[in-house]
């Protein structure tokens, strides 16, 4: 049985765009998949129905043999610590410390009781001090998030991911707001969590070319719909053309 | 927005402002209100004033009485705001979009604040003191009331401005409503709300002079009597009291604002 099985996926905010239209696709444990397409083809919505961050109108997600848009509200928060989430602006608590941030990641665990007193094991917060050392931000541990620099908040985002624990990483979007060398190290750290920890990753990306560079497989969207599904070298100038449409020019030229 | 469109604002805008300028023209023709007159009137309020309201010797006797008065005033208006403002909390947290329970209790909270709010202090006090009579605690909660509905909206502001973007993270962790709330939303807004609640403080100072002369309480009342028995002197010392508290309490909030934003 794979990971996750998106089968006939439809969503729509309102009555006159349909935002998802039929989507299929099945994710196997391991695995590092990119999903590329041009803004508003409905990539963070697709990524935010798998862990039902957003109603899902038609179709089934089976993540881990649940139906996920059956699930009762405390069958839900169980399941989304098996998720982990890491977002485009980060979304940590900028006045909390970072150590405090990465904790964040295990309400999911606790009781309310036990998350409002903020009571954490040893293990929890040993745990949470190796990520920080792992993803080279163990010094910034007692520093107030507002004072990292973007790639540093980006990297407490994926503690707080990681240390839930969880089978599968959704990125919506990890890079888009950083510089290419921070980017590059957010990358790496995500290329390497799926190789040393065996955990799949399901990214939201702009840049073709960093796509082709990490994934195992490229899921082209447009328009809502998958028009491109395979190997990372499969793709194509023709297709990459195809899920861009005429909207994709050369930007820069260097 | 097209040009077409952008010419047409352009011209609405045009349009009210004579309309304005009608209404104006038009409204003190009605009341007969004469600018002129009014600002030639002017020499001789202000001659009043510095001949009558002057703090004489006598009248620093009174000094005590008066400063006790304020006293329960100040504290009266920081009392009924901090209640208000933890009452405000829950209203607040009901009625902002991130962190509504459902809609009906959002819409319940947003309706309690707007009708709090919408009625003017000045008319709260004098339907409390139908209700409840001449005693401080009618002063009490017509500030409260007032406060209540105004610390709401802007808490209901603050934490969808602060917190919408990080409570999302933590519903993506599998976190609790109550979780959520304590960890994120309110760390996130607190100064903010603390801001507001110092700014109804100042605010609720001023307006309880004006509460305590409706409802017979406080320094207001104090005023009253004084300015009803023609002790302007006295009148003149309270309203100084009154301005002093005032800049001491504006003084000491800036500097805590200073401290924890």
């Amino acid at each position: 049985m794979s990971l996750l099985q998106v089968n006939n996926l439809g969503k729509s905010y309102n009555s006159e765009t349909q935002v998802l239209k039929d989507v299929n696709f099945t994710v196997e444990t391991g695995e590092f998949v990119s999903v590329i397409g041009p803004s508003g083809a409905g990539k963070s919505t697709l990524l935010r129905c798998i862990n039902r961050m957003v109603e899902i109108n038609e179709g089934k997600v089976i993540f881990n043999n649940s139906d996920v848009g059956s699930l009762k509200k405390k069958d839900l928060r169980k399941l989304r610590t098996d998720i982990g989430m890491v977002f485009q602006h980060y979304n940590l608590v900028p006045r909390l410390t970072v150590i405090e941030n990465v904790l964040h990641g295990r309400f999911g665990y606790k009781t309310t009781l036990q998350g409002v007193l903020g009571r954490f094991s040893e293990e929890e917060k040993e745990q949470a001090f190796f990520l920080l050392q792992k993803l080279g931000i163990e010094e910034h541990a007692y520093k107030r998030c507002d004072q990292l620099s973007g790639g540093q908040q980006q990297r407490v985002g994926i503690c707080r991911a990681l240390i839930q624990d969880p089978k599968l990483i959704l990125c919506d979007e990890p890079i888009a707001s950083l510089d290419p060398n921070s980017s590059k190290v957010i990358m790496d750290h995500l290329k390497s969590i799926t190789n040393e920890l065996g955990i799949t990753c399901l990214v939201n990306l702009h840049q073709v070319e960093v796509a082709q560079g990490y994934s195992d497989r490229i899921i082209g969207l447009r328009k809502g719909e998958i028009v491109f599904d395979g190997k990372s070298a499969l793709l194509r100038e023709e297709q990459i053309n195809h899920i861009y449409g005429t909207e994709r020019r050369e930007l820069i030229t260097v | 927005m097209n040009e077409k469109a952008m010419r047409k604002s352009r011209w609405i805008t045009t349009v009210f402002l004579i309309i304005i300028i009608g209404i104006t023209y038009l409204s003190a023709m009605i009341t007969k209100f004469n600018f002129i007159d009014g600002i030639a009137t002017l020499p001789k309020a202000l001659s009043w004033i510095f001949a009558n309201l002057w703090i004489t010797q006598e009248t620093w006797e009174r000094l005590p009485a008066i400063l006790g008065k304020l006293n329960e005033t100040i504290f009266m208006s920081i009392a009924a705001t901090t209640l208000a403002a933890i009452i405000s909390l829950f209203l607040g947290l009901m009625g902002s979009k991130t962190t509504k329970v459902n809609n009906v209790f959002s819409m319940l909270a947003r309706l309690i604040a707007s009708f709090s709010r919408n009625i003017p202090v000045v008319a709260w006090s004098l339907i409390l003191l139908i209700s409840f009579g001449q005693n401080s605690l009618t002063g009490f909660l017509a500030l409260f009331v007032g406060t209540l509905g105004f610390l709401t909206r802007a808490f209901i502001e603050s934490i969808d401005e602060a917190s919408q973007s990080a409570v999302e993270a933590l519903q993506a962790t599998g976190a609790t409503y109550a979780q959520i709330v304590n960890k994120a939303v309110i760390p996130q807004s607190l100064p903010q709300m603390l801001s507001w609640i110092l700014f109804m403080i100042e605010t609720n100072i001023r307006s309880a002079t004006l509460v305590g002369i409706l409802t017979g309480t406080g320094i207001g009342y104090t005023f009253d009597l004084y300015y009803k028995s023609l002790n302007y002197n006295a009148v003149a010392l309270v309203t100084f009291t009154i301005v002093i508290a005032v800049i001491i309490i504006e003084l000491i909030s800036n500097r805590i604002r200073k401290v924890i934003l």
